[in-house]
Formats: C-alpha cells, structure tokens, sequence
C-alpha cells in the first residue's frame, strides 16, 4: 500500500503541472487564439531562473517563486509585443508554428550552453523532512507543491471568473471590438494575459525545480503530454482545465503502481477514448 | 481557412502546362546527379525527405490540415520495412510494401481518431498520437529500443537490381520520388483534390453543398500517411538502419519546416524545402544544437515575413502557381 500511496502522490504532483499549464494554454487560447508551444520552454526558463537566482545571486526559493514567473512573464509579454501580436487575423496554425520555433530556439541555447544533463536544485530548509500521516510517509515539500499549485489554481479561477478584471477578459475574449468601444484597453489586455499564462507556466518551472532537476528538455516532452490533457478537457473552462489535470496525474499515478510499461502512454491512450466516445472533450465547446 | 489561403495561395489559376514544364526540369536535373559527382547520399536521403514533406503537404496544403505527427508514418515504415529485410530475409520490393501498407493501416488508425476534430486541435492530436507510438516503440522489442535496427541488408530488388551499388539505388529512389511525386500531383488535380481545396477553403459551405467532408479528410490523410510511409520505406534502403529519431516529434517539426520553407500549398516548395533544410543540416552538423537554433529561427523568420515561402515568393513574382 505504501507504494501506491506514493506513485498517487507522484500522480497529483504531475497533475499539478499538468493543471498549472494547460490552465495557462487555455487562458492565452482564449485571448489570443494561439496554442503556445514554447509553453515548455517557458515552463524550463521559470526553472532555470530559480536555478540562476539561487547560484548566482544567492536569492533563495522563496523570493524566485515570485521573481521567476515576473521575469519569465516579461520575457513572454515581449515575445507577444515583438512577434506574436502580428499574428492577429492569420490561421490559427501561424501561431502553433512561431511559438514552436520559439520553442527550439530557447531550448537549443539552453542545451548549448548547459547540455542534457540534469543540475540540481536542493528544497528549502523549511520544506525538508518529512511527515509520517499513519497510512503512508509524506515528504513535506511535495505536500507543498500539490496544496500551493491547488491555490494558485483556485486562485487564478477566481480572478478570471470571478471579478471585473476577468470579466473584462471573458468579454474580449468574445467579442474584442465591443469591448474596445466600451474603451478598454484590448491588445495591453492580450499583452497581459500571455504574461498571466506565461507566469503560470514559469511558477510550475520553479516549483518543479527540486523534484525533476533542472534541464533544458524538461519541457520538451512535457508540453505534449498537457496538449493531449488539454485535448482531453477542451479549453473551454478553467475549471475544467484544473480538474482535468489533477485528475490526469492520478490516473497515471495509478497506471504506474498497476500496470508501469503503459505509465507513459495512458495519457494519450485516454486522449483517443474520449475522442472515440465525446469529440468536443469532457468540458470543451465545439472548436 | 481564410487567412491563411489569402496570403499563400498564388493570385493566378493554376496552369498544368507550367507545371509539366517545371516537373520535366526537375526530373532531368536530378536524372543527371550521378554524372556531376555530387554525394549520392545526400540527394538520395533529400529525396526520401522531399517525398516525405510533399505528401504532408497535401494534407496542409490542399486540405488545411496541419499534422503535427507525420513522423509516425516515417518511422512505422521505416521500421516495418527494417525487421522485415533484416528478420524475415525478404526481397526487397516486398520490404517496402510491408513497411507502406503498415503506414496505410497507422493512416486508416489514426485519421479515424483525429478527423474527430478541426484546426488546431487536430494539430495537438496529431502530435499527441505520434508521441504514443514513440513510445510504444521505445519498448517494444522488435525496434531494438535506443539502439534500433542497425545494419539492414539493401539486397536485390525484383532479383536483379542490385541496390547495394550507389548509382543503381538513386535510380531506385528517384523513380520512387518521381512516382510518388506524380501520384500527389495527380491527386491535386482531381475531382477529389478539388473538393479538398474547397473544404480548406469553407468546410461549412462544402457540407451544405452536399459533400461528405470527413470522408474525403479521411481519405486525404491515409493517402498521405501512406505516402509517408513510402519515403520512409524508401529511406531505409538509404540509411541502412531505422531508429526511434524518425518517430519523433522533432523529426515532424522538421517536416513541418521544410514545407514552410518551400512554400505550404504549393506543388513544389516541399522539394526545394526538403532540400534546403537537408543542405543546412549537413553542413552544420558540426555546430551541435545550434541546428536546432537555427531551425527554429527560420520558423519564426518564416513565419513573420515570409509565409509564402520559397517557390510561393517566385511563384508570386511571377503570378504562376507552381
């Protein structure tokens, strides 16, 4: 039991990923029409910046769980100020394009400069050790990263559904002329919530840091892995995206633990299922 | 579809007989490589890539459909074909109809699954199945994992075309390009090509006119699955072995790019981006990953300034479509 209680953690601490980035794949998909490949990289770059904070300015975990996902947030929102904004009005598959040559790009200077192989990140002191809950042993940092990716879930789906801001962006998203008349800034809007997608995806980058190590391919396959999530949940909901990821890691916790050989297939296998029996996906609206 | 066909789609209608004079051209030029003592390798192994890239454009191309995964019919081939040469001893003829109807039957697989869906979702499941079979293919035993087929047997073909000889084996593979070539081409021009083109350009109006579009996607992507497979077929006769590189999802963003490079949606663009993309790999093969920095400023360079491509640019210049 002990063993299965662990592949489950492992299960919902890749949710947590899973969760964090297809959330920000939907957000910026529904502003910007664009699905974000380089999403892994940037995912990679928020642990890299973590890993730079720390080695060579001595700034610790604490302070790089904010200060990566800005930095990487404002890389981002560059990247949709200088490129992606001319996209606006081409084939959705423009934008899957540019973002995966992004995506090579920052992955093959991250590779050049660091190779394939893994550097270590060590958890905070306040986060080492471990708790005994009775049923099973519960490394205390990984306790932490399914509670804090929860929140920032929750969170994030309280700001977009919840509150003027996101109501705006629910309206631009839309019908973005309306909302332009109504004299609200749109495209500094847009800029923004590729900042917003973009920082979620570094804040997993972080929070993965000490558990996966830090590599310039750590997103790479990852990022395939969370389209098919994303395939799977549709973008149509953030609730649905959260639910989906979670749900997801647990299911491939569980594959591990019964059945190991398909633990890196399951994801894609359930991806054909549910287009079999429900092609919208389980939350999506038709595309 | 609209944007896209605004800006890469020529101004004039085609005109077969430019097309004619231009396929001639390159069907000399290439007959002639032996003679000019340029590497055989390396306009063979082009070859294989420019079949590969042009049968995916006819999904991107003509029907509007971005496969992100067309690196699964490559490698399925190309490993189809490999255990078959190298296991079970066939002749070689044999070896590629094994490997393309195994390419044929992913295609029939697949295209059932991921038609379900348009645009850009059938972009990530494309590229999500294609990541399934790379990993089905990292375990199972048949393709040797990491290490793949090595060392494949090229034999003779029909019993008498001795593949082993360089000169013999471009010819081999040009006739397979040529064929395959001509096939697309002939597709392109049909009935059924016209009905691709008219559901990229307004799926919905195609529906209200009465035609089954699925079937006619579906059929467009088996077709170009199994062309796929062909090349990949073809490649192992070239490379002598079949590894897990060709199933992945960097090898279909490579197939993208050539494409993207000689212009999506024309006849010929795949070729000469085929080409160019294999030309620049060669001679940078010593700069290690910055291969892959350059390729993937060319996409975003593509991307923003040049979405016609090459032979689109020319093609516009001169307002023919080639």
């Amino acid at each position: 039991m002990q063993a299965l209680y662990a592949q489950l953690l492992v299960g919902l601490i890749n949710g947590s990923f899973y969760a964090l980035l297809s959330l920000g794949l939907a957000v910026i998909f529904g502003m910007l029409n664009i699905i974000n490949f380089a999403h892994g990289a940037l995912y990679m770059m928020g642990a890299f910046c973590a890993y730079f904070l720390l080695n060579l300015l001595g700034i610790g975990y604490w302070w790089a769980l904010i200060i990566a996902p800005i930095a990487v947030g404002i890389f981002g929102m560059i990247l949709e100020r200088t490129m992606l904004q001319w996209l606006t009005g081409l084939d959705h598959l423009y934008g899957l394009l540019l973002t995966f040559g992004i995506a090579l790009i920052v992955q093959g200077l991250f590779q050049n400069y660091f190779g394939s192989s893994g550097l270590p990140y060590a958890i905070p002191d306040e986060l080492r050790g471990g708790m005994n809950l009775g049923f099973m042993f519960l490394p205390i940092y990984r306790g932490w990263v399914v509670v804090f990716s929860l929140v920032v879930c929750l969170a994030t789906w309280f700001l977009i559904e919840k509150t003027r801001l996101g109501a705006n962006l629910r309206a631009a998203t839309e019908n973005p002329t309306l909302v332009r008349a109504f004299g609200i800034n749109v495209p500094r809007m847009i800029t923004l919530t590729y900042g917003l997608g973009v920082g979620l995806a570094a804040l997993a980058g972080v929070l993965s840091a000490p558990i996966n190590q830090v590599r310039p391919l750590m997103g790479a396959d990852l990022i395939i892995v969370v389209f098919a999530v994303v395939v799977i949940g549709g973008m149509g909901s953030i609730m649905g995206s959260i639910i989906t990821g979670f749900a997801l890691g647990v299911i491939e916790g569980l594959t591990k633990y019964f059945y190991p050989e398909a633990s890196n297939t399951v994801v894609f296998v359930l991806m054909v299922l549910v287009l079999l029996i429900k092609p919208t996906g389980l939350t999506g609206r038709a595309a | 579809m609209s944007a896209m066909t605004d800006d890469t789609l020529p101004a004039s209608p085609r005109t077969l007989r430019d097309e004619m004079i231009v396929f001639a051209a390159m069907a000399v030029l290439l007959a002639i490589v032996p003679a000019t003592g340029i590497y055989p390798f390396f306009v063979m192994q082009a070859l294989c890539f420019a079949l590969l890239a042009c049968a995916f454009n006819l999904l991107i191309g003509f029907g509007g459909l971005l496969s992100f995964g067309h690196a699964m019919f490559l490698g399925t081939a190309g490993y189809f074909t490999a255990h078959a040469l190298k296991e079970w001893g066939v002749s070689p003829e044999i070896g590629i109809v094994i490997g393309t109807a195994g390419a044929a039957a992913l295609g029939l697989i697949t295209s059932y699954v991921s038609i379900r869906r348009q645009g850009i979702y059938f972009s990530m499941i494309t590229l999500a199945l294609s990541q399934l079979l790379y990993f089905i293919y990292l375990q199972a035993p048949f393709t040797h994992g990491e290490d793949g087929i090595q060392g494949i047997p090229q034999g003779m073909m029909f019993g008498f075309i001795n593949l082993s000889n360089p000169t013999v084996l471009y010819y081999v593979v040009l006739a397979g390009f040529l064929g395959g070539f001509l096939l697309i081409f002939r597709t392109i021009n049909s009935p059924f090509g016209e009905v691709l083109k008219a559901i990229r350009e307004n799926e919905p109006r195609a529906i209200s006119l009465g035609y089954k579009t699925d079937q006619y996607k579906l059929l467009a992507f088996i077709l170009s699955g199994t062309l796929a497979g062909f090349a990949g077929s073809l490649k192992v006769f070239v490379a002598q072995n079949a590894s897990l590189t060709d199933v992945h999802w960097s090898m279909s963003g490579e197939i993208v790019l050539m494409t993207l490079v000689g212009g999506l949606g024309t006849i010929f663009g795949p070729v000469v981006g085929a080409f160019v993309i294999i030309a620049m790999q060669q001679y940078l093969a010593g700069f290690g990953q910055w291969v892959t920095v350059i390729q993937g400023v060319i996409f975003v360079a593509c991307v923003l300034t040049f979405r016609r491509g090459i032979v689109g640019e020319i093609g516009h210049y001169f307002r023919r479509s080639l």
